[in-house]
């Protein structure tokens, strides 16, 4: 299983200091030098692995939490390590320290190297520095801004949402930041050093009205600094009205029905469709162990002709780019579905041997302590001709589907559901009653297939999404033009 | 856990003091020259951190050391495919100054990485606004003295890589040699983790306590018509190495479930009473308890709010929450925030009895402290479950079954509750049942109710506790539910 969340569920991401320490500029990894990486990757393979390599990461990180009209308490927190990995054919060995003396990093490799056995040592390895792609250069690290502005944007949003209705009851606003730099080296030879900021900001608004109760949220995240809260629809205020907004549009919410039905996906947070559907059936590691259900059909037919499925790591600044992925290799973009046909998986080192490809920049791990998987990037449906009016107007009863928190995928047999916040009815080619939360349960290629109409109007979520897979968090990015699906169950209350 | 771990009053944390405790060495851990967790040095870390933090000007302040040690070993159609093996700590810390809160941790124990963090810590918290009510718990509330719950096998830490393979080896080949249907593996894991974890607060606690961890999990994969692949699941946890099931049973198991879904097919859309196993159940208990904390309360986001005293579900439901169970997943001899553990019942008989509070919650809602407060290294004291349980009944879990027609869920997966309104709505599979027996294995399809009237049309609560994690439940029935199908 693999599953897609938003909000601020995802790992405590802790925090930077206050403003006197030089964060961005600090090299924590400082003491890493080429010598070095050469003498631990000489002990990595001391036991005869075909590959291996080191992951130096230090994070630094801050969040700052608004209740009640009070900033109740604000967080920081480091964390710095070492992963080492050591291949030998699929089999993996890992290690990781948070000590960075090089007696505890070399015990550090001996150990991951336990997975191979025999062989002899090799010489040091000769180790080279690598350009990197800069798909989020950043003019200053929000970590290096006064806290007391950041708490300033969160007043701006806690006031936005109040002043939205007298309705709304509570609200908490709440931004994190973090700092992320990596250095990877490879027994190839190549260390590349990248720097990967985040900034996520968070509105969540709660309206009562004759007791009954409904939530709202509304939040973005991406690789910016501050400069993030002036780009369109993501100020502080924008976000606090749009989750007043929200809890306020579910006071008057209908029990959804329940059966199938014909869905349109809105633009944008409907990407999970993407993500759900055919993403995680499509990373290469599933493909090599035969376990997903795309297993061997690369030049199939897998979708209708109207979809062209693309994982986008160079996006500017978005939440799931990557300037390198977590084993060294730049960003890409990859077409995964051209026109309805399957002509990519996503390719992480040990897959890419496996098939005889290149890796697709697509190997990420949530950490030090994780072992790299193949993960998606920023996961999009390009965009088709139709106008998104006449995609609603097309439906005589169905649902209309706008907000999502969060969806889940069992990748053997493609089951995926998604979990919709905000959605409508759809009654003679007009949205209706707004429907109270529902989930929607289809499984991928079929509902691929199912795809009958795609809008013109492309949108990029700028949502906080995090991916899960075998235990390990990563940022993502969605995106999506509205679309129709013919046919897919809604699992509401109401069967009449 | 043993007595030596002694549990007393912060006066004035002396580094060296504290509590000893005999460290103890298995022989593969001797040999490869890392020692394991030790509670006694994680508590005098958390007192040095303590008294730096004083030191540093904090009014007030809690510090929170975990030290682990992880192996996890993969196995994939009879090879190794991963073996992970590491040690890692880290240190959490919260500051009060002139009522001001700020929570911060960190990986880097040196002692200008810790006097660092101190000095930050406490000009951090001028950033927040003053809350009394987050001040530090009253002396009276904390532990006095630490009870032994028997958290720690020794035998697990003889435990090494290769007897970690056997075991795995073990259970995916009995998978696979038990049906030839059963095709490919996603693999067999076994887990091992060893931790130890101190607290110490300067409203005068400080204390510390280390536990053991297994689990081993097969999970096989077979073909089924029309491309699809069917994956399953059958897994075993336990603190105690003896406690284990066999890895042969856990594979055998493991196959029998996952060829029992084969030929899963959707129904069409009904209402029908639904029988949730106890894999399918401990997500319900779950999502119960967090409509039960206090935090929820005072933030208004649940719908239990005002319905303390009333019925919340079928009489035949009684939910505790026990972290002093011995040997359990869940138990903890002191809260996270060094307040003495209780056994709370949170439902008797269908009727709320309490809401679970850390200090804050309590002090929100103008009550006592439940001692229910768990703290992680990354993040500040908050409500959380220890032992959860729903109390088994007296109904043989097969009679569960004798339904005209219903449905048996054994997954459900997605997001689909919303705690504020009380709205359940997720994706299942399982099997469909008429007269009695499971006619078929189904998939894709929905089950849908107010939250509210599937606890309180619980109907049959089954006698089959499933006790191997921290949220313990049996299977249960309920009256009736939307399934959303074709």
């Amino acid at each position: 299983m693999a599953r897609l969340t938003t909000g601020s569920s995802g790992p405590a991401t802790g925090s930077h200091p206050p403003d006197r320490l030089p964060t961005a500029k600090l090299a924590p990894l400082g003491g890493i030098d080429a010598a070095i990486s050469g003498r631990l990757l000489s002990a990595a393979l001391g036991s005869g692995g075909d590959f291996a390599d080191l992951y130096f990461e230090h994070r630094f990180g801050a969040d700052y939490v608004l209740e009640e009209g009070r900033v109740k308490s604000v967080g920081r927190g480091i964390s710095v390590g070492l992963g080492v990995r050591v291949v030998r054919g699929d089999a993996t060995g890992y290690a990781y320290t948070e000590e960075l003396s090089e007696d505890r990093m070399l015990e550090t490799a001996r150990t991951a190297a336990q997975i191979a056995s025999g062989g002899g040592a090799p010489g040091p390895v000769a180790v080279r520095i690598a350009p990197v792609p800069a798909f989020y250069p950043i003019v200053e690290s929000s970590l290096d801004v006064a806290g007391i502005d950041k708490v300033a944007l969160l007043r701006r949003a806690d006031l936005a949402a109040r002043a939205a209705d007298p309705r709304i009851v509570r609200v908490e606003a709440s931004l994190a930041e973090e700092w992320r730099e990596v250095l990877v080296v490879s027994s190839d030879g190549e260390l590349v050093h990248d720097r990967q900021p985040m900034i996520r900001f968070g509105v969540h608004a709660v309206a009562e009205e004759n007791g009954q109760r409904q939530g709202g949220r509304s939040g973005g995240a991406g690789r910016f600094g501050l400069e993030y809260f002036s780009r369109p629809g993501q100020s502080p205020e924008e976000h606090g009205a749009e989750a007043a907004r929200l809890a306020l549009g579910m006071l008057h919410a209908v029990e959804a029905p329940a059966g199938p039905m014909e869905v349109v996906l809105g633009p944008g947070e409907s990407g999970i469709l993407l993500h759900e559907a055919v993403g995680h059936g499509l990373e290469a590691d599933f493909n090599r162990k035969r376990t997903s259900n795309y297993t061997d059909q690369i030049g199939q037919k897998v979708a209708s002709a109207l979809c062209t499925v693309i994982d986008d790591g160079t996006l500017g600044h978005a939440r799931g780019t990557i300037n390198v992925d977590d084993e060294g290799n730049p960003g890409r973009r990859n077409v995964l579905i051209e026109n309805g046909i399957l002509v990519a998986y996503m390719q992480d080192r040990i897959s890419a041997k496996h098939f005889g490809l290149a890796p697709s920049g697509n190997g990420r791990r949530q950490s030090f302590r994780h072992e790299p998987l193949p993960r998606m990037t920023n996961t999009l449906l390009s965009p088709g001709t139709d106008a998104p009016e006449d995609i609603i107007r097309s439906v005589k009863r169905g649902v209309y589907a706008k907000h999502f928190s969060g969806g889940q995928v069992n990748i053997s047999n493609g089951d995926f559901v998604f979990s919709l916040t905000e959605s409508y009815l759809i009654e003679d080619g007009k949205l209706t009653a707004p429907l109270k939360g529902v989930n929607l349960i289809g499984n991928g290629p079929e509902v691929l297939r199912n795809v009958t109409m795609v809008g013109h109007d492309f949108r990029l979520s700028d949502g906080t999404w995090t991916c899960g897979k075998d235990g390990q968090s990563v940022p993502v990015g969605i995106g999506t033009p509205t679309l129709k699906i013919s046919e897919m169950t809604v699992g509401g209350t109401r069967t009449a | 856990m043993s007595t030596e771990e002694t549990v007393g009053a912060v006066e004035r944390p002396i580094e060296g003091e504290g509590a000893t405790l005999r460290r103890t060495i298995g022989p593969g851990e001797a040999r490869r020259g890392r020692p394991l967790p030790d509670p006694a040095e994680c508590q005098r870390q958390a007192e040095r951190m303590l008294s730096l933090a004083l030191r540093a000007g904090a009014d007030g302040a809690e510090v929170l050391v975990r030290d682990g040690r992880e192996l996890e070993v993969k196995v994939r159609m009879g090879e190794p495919e991963l073996v992970k093996e590491a040690g890692s700590r880290g240190l959490g810390l919260r500051v009060l100054k002139q009522h001001r809160a700020a929570v911060t941790y960190t990986s880097d124990f040196s002692d200008a990485g810790l006097e660092r963090l101190a000095r930050d810590s406490v000009e951090l918290a001028l950033l927040s606004e003053p809350e009394p009510l987050a001040d530090l718990p009253r002396p009276e509330t904390l532990a006095r003295e630490l009870p032994d719950l028997g958290l720690w096998d020794d035998r697990v830490t003889e435990l090494d890589v290769p007897e970690a393979i056997r075991w795995a080896r073990l259970g995916e080949a009995a998978a696979l040699k038990s049906d030839a249907r059963v095709t490919n593996s996603e693999g067999a894991v076994f887990g091992r983790s060893m931790g130890a974890s101190a607290f110490a607060t300067s409203a005068g606690f400080s204390g510390s306590f280390r536990g053991t961890n297994l689990s081993f999990s097969v999970m096989p994969v077979c073909d089924d018509a029309g491309g699809k692949k069917r994956s399953g699941v059958a897994w075993t946890a336990s603190r105690y190495l003896k406690e284990l099931v066999d890895p042969e049973a856990v594979g055998l198991d493991a196959a029998r479930r996952t060829l029992a879904k084969l030929g899963s097919r959707k129904i069409a859309t009904c209402e029908v009473p639904v029988v949730f196993s106890p894999d399918a159940a401990r997500g319900l208990l779950g999502q119960l308890a967090s409509v039960m904390s206090g935090g929820a309360v005072w933030r208004r986001s649940t719908y239990l709010a005002e319905r303390e005293g009333t019925p919340v579900a079928s009489s035949l439901c009684d939910v505790v929450d026990d972290p002093l169970l011995p040997r359990a997943a869940g138990s903890r001899p002191y809260d996270g925030e060094g307040i003495a553990t209780r056994t709370n019942v949170l439902v008797a008989a269908g009727i709320l009895r309490m809401f679970l509070c850390d200090t804050y919650a309590a002090r929100k809602l103008g009550r006592q402290s439940t001692g229910s407060a768990g703290r992680g290294v990354g993040g500040g004291p908050h409500v959380t479950t220890s032992n959860l349980i729903l109390r088994p009944g007296k109904t043989p879990a097969r009679e569960l079954e004798r339904l005209e027609r219903g449905l048996y869920v054994t997954d459900l997966m997605g997001f689909g509750f919303n705690g504020v309104t009380g709205d359940f709505s997720q994706g299942a599979a399982g099997f469909w049942i008429e007269r009695g027996e499971r006619a078929f294995p189904v998939s894709e399809i929905t089950v849908s109710a107010s939250f509210d009237e599937l606890w309180k049309g619980i109907d049959a609560v089954g006698d089959d506790l499933d006790t191997r994690s921290s949220i313990l439940t049996p299977s249960f029935r309920t009256a009736r539910m939307t399934v959303g199908g074709t």
